[in-house]
């Protein structure tokens, strides 16, 4: 039997469709069997991160609505062998899906899957209520910024209401230069305020927007980035790992001429 | 900006920290601005009947932190400076 677990953040723009991308191929590395949904009805974009957007047939809503059986509308990503995506409509609106339906959706797919990953929309209306209708657990993502915090207590707050049994924190976007000159809060200090265990740190990584640009989650790459990721996917599998060491390694020739 | 002040800053993280700590505390609580400027209104109000206050001196806010009293919801703290009674 799968677990559901929805990726939700409250605010937009934090890194909800990035960390889905990542931690699904991720888990799929592990030899789980993997299916991401887009639930940001109306804003399709799991498929462009996930470079699969070539290949949409069917969406989301098509299932709901009948038009076509799930495993028409999933998407088989070809470079790993379990790993698949439900797609969002993009004409449609939120209404077209209600939460009922959603849960359905979700005890259907626990049968063939091991993980099922929801994008949730940014916001806290009816796209959020879909995309955690069947969750098990969920991941708040954040930044470590005065807005983004900020909505992710509140929808901690709605999640609690909502009686989630599960709840996880990944800050992400995090430079370390700045927390040590004491101009951004560290990931500590994010915990500390929303008082919910962390699960993941995610360092601002170039890489990230090359690995989106290529539409190639980088997750377990030689990357800062990657390797956060992985340890994401190892944690929520029930492993423990360690936090890595986010400082950024400096190259031979900046050690040897740049300054300190 | 002087030399000195560079020193005496304090860093952007802590502030935003404490911002942060502060509007959750009113937001955890269903307590906007609005509602506690409106509650030290009526209690101001109400008090002015029967004693003489220190306005300037006021400060009412809605903590968040489990104090003994609250029982982990969130508190409402009022320091109202008295100035003496008002003689009927």
């Amino acid at each position: 039997m799968g677990e559901v677990i929805v990726i939700t953040s409250g605010k937009g723009g934090v890194g909800k469709t990035t960390t889905t991308a990542n931690v699904g191929t991720g888990l799929a590395k592990l030899d789980k069997k993997v299916v991401l949904i887009d639930t940001d009805i109306g804003l399709r974009n799991l498929d462009v991160v996930m470079g699969l957007e070539n290949r949409i047939v069917y969406n989301l809503v098509d299932v709901i609505e009948g038009s076509c059986r799930i495993k028409q509308a999933l998407i088989k990503d070809k470079r790993y062998p379990n790993l698949y995506l439900l797609p969002s409509a993009q004409t449609k609106d939120k209404t077209s899906v209600n939460p009922e339906q959603m849960k359905k959706l979700c005890e259907e797919l626990k049968e063939e899957f091991d993980y099922i990953l929801m994008d949730c929309p940014a916001g806290i209306e009816q796209g959020f209520h879909n995309a955690i209708a069947g969750a098990d657990r969920a991941l708040v993502v954040t930044t470590p910024e005065v807005s983004a915090v900020r909505d992710a207590d509140r929808i901690i707050g709605l999640l609690e209401a909502n009686e989630m049994k599960q709840t996880h924190l990944i800050v992400n976007r995090l430079r370390m230069d700045m927390v040590k000159r004491g101009d951004m809060m560290s990931s500590e200090d994010v915990v500390e305020i929303l008082a919910i265990d962390l699960i993941g740190v995610v360092p601002d990584d170039e890489n990230i927007v090359v690995s989106t640009n290529q539409g190639e989650p980088l997750v377990g790459s030689d990357t800062l980035a990657g390797k956060a990721y992985m340890n994401i996917c190892h944690r929520i599998i029930g492993e423990e790992v360690p936090y890595l060491d986010l400082t950024e390694k400096k190259g031979l020739f900046s050690r040897l001429f740049g300054k300190k | 900006m002087a030399f000195a002040d560079l020193f005496r800053k304090k860093a952007s993280g802590d502030v935003a920290k404490s911002r942060l700590m502060f509007v959750l505390s009113a937001d955890r609580a269903g307590c906007t601005p609005e509602v506690i400027e409106n509650i030290k209104n009526d209690i101001i109000e109400v008090l002015s009947r029967y004693v003489e206050i220190d306005k300037d001196g006021l400060d009412i806010k809605v903590n968040h932190s489990d104090t003994e009293s609250s029982n982990g919801g969130p508190s409402l703290y009022a320091n109202i400076p008295i100035k003496g009674m008002r003689r009927k």
